[in-house]
């Protein structure tokens, strides 16, 4: 069966301008991304696969180019169409887990349902949930300090599924973990992909862990080479 | 926090307790001055009236200026009582005009006697424009009115030459020597008029200075009193006598209230001011320690105002705890200054703190309070709206 596109990406640029000197990080990047599947970035450091992330994830904006989610022009849209974008379709984990230090765990994956709208009642139990599957629900109550590094990346990704977003934009989210988490946090992006047809992009120093994903997309100096 | 709260709840309090006294002061201080001299006082006649008139025009408001010219002349006292009397009849606002001679003489007791201002009156017309009535400290007015040959002392004129109701003085002076009865003593507040004025009827007074007009002028009474420089500068205009409002006669003091209640606002608002800073300082560190939390909530889609908004409403709600519990507190506070016993003779006569509930001292505190709250909220928790999600994100891996 034939997909048709989550997102497009074509013919990105993205610069920085320091000093007025700008360094051109994005050099004509294109690239596309299908439902249930997961792709992998790699690189060297610095060739801009961070930043492709943000432009994808809508939290930047890139000097020219297109990028369509569900075939709509995201870079057309006003800053407020973003943020709910963000909260609805597109969910992003990190090198470091960002949990609320305040919140408990099941406050912390229950925050984006809650800004959808959702009552803390509904929100609490979708939490439970996808703690549930994540073999983490003995550890709702918890403050995110009082969890081990893999245990916290799972808890940001729960966060990040929440809301059933169609794309995880993932960046380097094992980078702190060891082998064994790294594999765990692994499984259960890739069982996403494949079980609740989620697209995952992820960033990833992890040859090994690249190799598995469905497809992997290699950068080099602000281009993709393969 | 807590402290930039306390702050805002001391400021307010203080701002409304320190209005209520100074303000409280200054209307009690403004209601002795009418009752006791009345609104305005016409004296003088011009004479020379052609070309010495200039008028200016301030923010206005009329002023009438009288420049005296070399040969400019004029005549002592009100020559025409009736038509004045009369002509004043058809301006609005007027509640009383009562003719007044006023002179000056010597008060014997048994061993002793002293100086004094007499203001002969016409105690109908003159309780119309004063509240003469009602600072009779001993005695009954109806002796004072069924007795020409009767006169009212001030308190402290009694007490040097220790004279009480009943007893019978001399007065000295003009054209010879009077005998009269104490129908009772007064007491205004005003020193200045306790120790040296005493009224009689105006008759009497007629007689015993031998001249019918110099020296009298009408004491007016005003259902609003805040008329009075306008209308005083009318009449002046119209009538050719002298008009003097109570805000001009009164100038000095009237002016020292005034300094005092604004710089009392001005130093209580200081507290305010530094709350606001207190709170601005928390709000700006806080915005900085959150940076990351609120960048990585911004990428799972809440929005720029959604982090201003936990500023504000940080902001509003110790506003609002801070305005209602220091409008409380000030409001409480009021009551128990007023209930402090203090003597005050001199400008007026007082036994305790006068306070003067007015909610615009309310109504300022809350505005000045939330300028400052808000700037001090405002200004963190746009930086907080600023925050780029992906700069801080790139920046903290
Ligand atoms: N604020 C900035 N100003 C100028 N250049 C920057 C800035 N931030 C990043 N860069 C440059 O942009 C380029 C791309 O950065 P990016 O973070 O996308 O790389 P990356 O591929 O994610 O690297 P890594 O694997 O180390 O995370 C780098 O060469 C970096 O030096
Ligand atoms: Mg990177």
């Amino acid at each position: 069966m034939k997909h048709s596109p989550l997102l497009q990406a074509k013919n990105l640029r993205y610069s920085f301008n320091e000093a007025g000197i700008p360094t051109h990080v994005l050099k004509d990047v294109s690239m596309e991304l299908l439902p249930g599947e997961i792709t992998s970035i790699v690189g060297p450091s610095g060739c801009g696969k961070s930043t492709l992330l943000y432009l994808l994830g809508l939290l930047d904006r890139p000097d020219s180019g297109d990028i369509f989610l569900h075939e709509k022009d995201v870079l057309k849209c006003d800053d407020q169409t973003r943020t709910v974008l963000r909260n609805h379709k597109l969910g992003f984990v990190f090198q470091f887990h960002f949990l609320i230090k305040e919140l408990s765990v099941l406050d912390n994956v229950a925050l984006p349902m809650r800004k959808a709208g959702h009552s803390a009642t509904t929100s609490h139990k979708k939490a439970r949930n996808v703690l549930d599957k994540f073999g983490l629900l003995d550890k709702a109550s918890r403050f995110p300090h009082k969890l081990s590094g893999g245990e916290q990346q799972r808890v940001a990704i729960a966060r990040a599924i929440i809301n059933s977003p169609s794309l995880i934009l993932a960046d380097e989210p094992t980078g702190n973990l060891d082998s064994e988490n790294s594999k765990i946090v692994y499984s259960v992006l890739s069982k996403l992909a494949t079980e609740e047809n989620i697209s995952v992009l992820l960033v990833t120093h992890n040859i090994e862990l690249a190799q598995s994903c469905n497809r992997v997309i290699r950068m080099r100096d602000g281009r993709i080479i393969e | 926090m807590a402290m930039s709260l306390i702050g805002i709840i001391f400021g307010i309090s203080f701002f409304v307790i320190t209005q209520a006294q100074t303000s409280g002061f200054e209307a009690f201080f403004i209601r002795t001055i009418l009752g006791t001299n009345g609104a305005i006082k016409i004296s003088d006649r011009f004479q020379d009236m052609d070309g010495t008139v200039s008028k200016v025009s301030e923010d206005g408001k009329s002023q009438f200026f009288f420049r005296s010219r070399e040969e400019a002349r004029y005549t002592e006292g009100i020559v025409f009582p009736d038509e004045i009397r009369n002509a004043l009849a058809s301006y609005q606002g007027i509640t009383g005009i009562s003719e007044v001679l006023e002179g000056t003489a010597e008060l014997s007791g048994v061993s002793r006697s002293f100086p004094v201002i007499f203001h002969g009156i016409r105690h109908h017309d003159h309780s119309q424009v004063s509240e003469l009535d009602n600072q009779l400290i001993g005695g009954v007015m109806d002796n004072f009115t069924t007795d020409p040959m009767s006169i009212l002392v001030g308190s402290r004129i009694a007490e040097r030459l220790m004279l009480k109701k009943g007893d019978r003085v001399v007065m000295k002076g003009g054209t010879g020597t009077i005998q009269l009865k104490i129908a009772g003593l007064f007491e205004t507040g005003v020193s200045q008029i306790d120790k040296n004025r005493i009224y009689i009827h105006l008759s009497t007074a007629r007689q015993f200075k031998g001249e019918r007009f110099a020296g009298s002028f009408f004491q007016v009474g005003l259902s609003n009193p805040e008329k009075a420089p306008e209308l005083a500068a009318q009449i002046q205009y119209h009538l050719g006598h002298r008009s003097v409002s109570w805000q001009e006669r009164e100038k000095v003091w009237l002016d020292v209230f005034k300094a005092l209640r604004i710089s009392s606002a001005i130093t209580v608002s200081s507290i305010l001011l530094l709350s606001g800073l207190g709170i601005f300082n928390v709000f700006a560190i806080m915005v900085i320690e959150k940076t990351r939390d609120i960048a990585i909530l911004r990428s799972m889609g809440f929005s720029r105002f959604d982090a201003s908004a936990v500023f504000l409403w940080q902001g509003v709600i110790i506003l609002f705890i801070g305005l209602l519990s220091g409008c409380i507190f000030g409001f409480i506070g009021t009551y128990f200054i007023s209930e402090i016993p203090l003597r005050i003779r001199g400008i007026f006569s007082t036994d305790s703190f006068v306070v003067n509930w007015d909610i615009s001292h309310y109504l300022w505190a809350i505005t000045i309070a939330s300028v400052f709250v808000i700037i001090a909220s405002w200004i963190p928790a746009r930086r907080a709206g600023k925050i780029e999600p992906a700069k801080i994100i790139r920046e903290t891996l």
